[in-house]
């Protein structure tokens, strides 16, 4: 077991989590509606992954109202960041080994 | 195995990171459209305005009101039939590719492109007030290639150097600025249309 193997994060193995986390690292903040036409999943889907980000403590959101529609925009926090550069380095440094 | 689908992950996080940060459906029709309305404005100036007096120098000059009027309309033409054919050409790409026109990539593109132009557009008008007409080809470039530069983050990022060569062309225009109507039509014209066709063959993969 090589030592970078650990940072490999078991939270981005999905690609669906990892498209969410993949937008949330270029983009302050997204709501809802536009990360699933970003991912192209369906509500149930992207509902149930964001929840399991949130979860882990990378992503957090903020609810409000737009036009009397609820509003919900998510962002990466600085702990869900950390955990995805850390992930990217080690699948570099698997592909280079 | 474990490789291949390390690698697909990167692809995929590329993939999306651009696509939602970038507004990619910028036509190169549009380009090529602008430029040569633009060609055709700065001709349309230079038989109309131009030719009436020696308006392209250093110093403030007095315009007649009729050379005024005609370059003010000339170059309001110029410049509504330019963003027009921009956003037609525009919204047509992106319903062929089944994308929506406006979306949070697109604001925030226009927003950026917008703070260096609306400067420039000012700052011309008051330019234009005191009259150093002979300044205005100079600084259109310029905030045009700031504008670009500025929003190259948020579409393809190459823009960026046709961004730095209006600039580099707006400053020239001011050293030879009694030529500066035909660096304008340069900038605005050739490498506007060279840079649209650039785009238009990089998306047929050519």
């Amino acid at each position: 077991m090589k030592e970078f193997l650990k940072d490999l994060d078991k939270a981005f193995e999905n690609r669906i989590r990892l498209g969410i986390m993949s937008v949330l690292m270029v983009n302050e903040q997204l709501d809802f509606t536009s990360l699933k036409e970003l991912l192209g999943v369906t509500d149930g889907n992207l509902a149930s992954h964001l929840r399991s980000l949130e979860k882990s403590g990378y992503i957090t959101f903020c609810k409000s109202f737009l036009d009397r529609k609820p509003l919900t925009r998510y962002s990466a926090t600085p702990l869900g960041k950390k955990a995805f550069t850390k992930h990217i380095h080690a699948i570099e440094k698997l592909l280079q080994s | 195995m474990e490789k291949e689908k390390y690698l697909d992950d990167l692809s995929e996080i590329r993939k999306i990171m651009s696509r939602s940060s970038r507004f990619l459906s910028l036509s190169g029709m549009s380009g090529l459209s602008t430029g040569l309305i633009a060609l055709t404005g700065a001709f349309a100036a230079r038989q109309l305005v131009f030719s009436r007096g020696n308006y392209l120098q250093n110093d403030a000059v007095v315009i007649g009101g009729d050379a005024l009027r005609d370059l003010v309309l000339i170059a309001s033409g110029t410049l509504l039939l330019s963003v027009v054919s921009a956003l037609w050409f525009t919204a047509r790409k992106s319903r062929r590719e089944n994308e929506r026109a406006w979306d949070a990539q697109a604001g925030r593109l226009l927003v950026n492109l917008l703070i260096p132009l609306t400067t420039g557009g000012l700052l011309c008008l008051i330019l234009l007030r005191m009259g150093y007409i002979g300044f205005l080809p100079a600084m259109t470039l310029i905030f045009y290639g700031l504008a670009l530069v500025n929003g190259s983050h948020y579409t393809h990022s190459h823009i960026r150097y046709l961004g730095m060569t209006e600039i580099l062309l707006g400053l020239l225009a001011l050293v030879f600025i009694s030529q500066s109507l035909y660096i304008w039509m340069l900038g605005f014209g050739l490498f506007q249309m060279v840079y649209g066709l650039l785009i238009q063959r990089k998306r047929r993969g050519v």
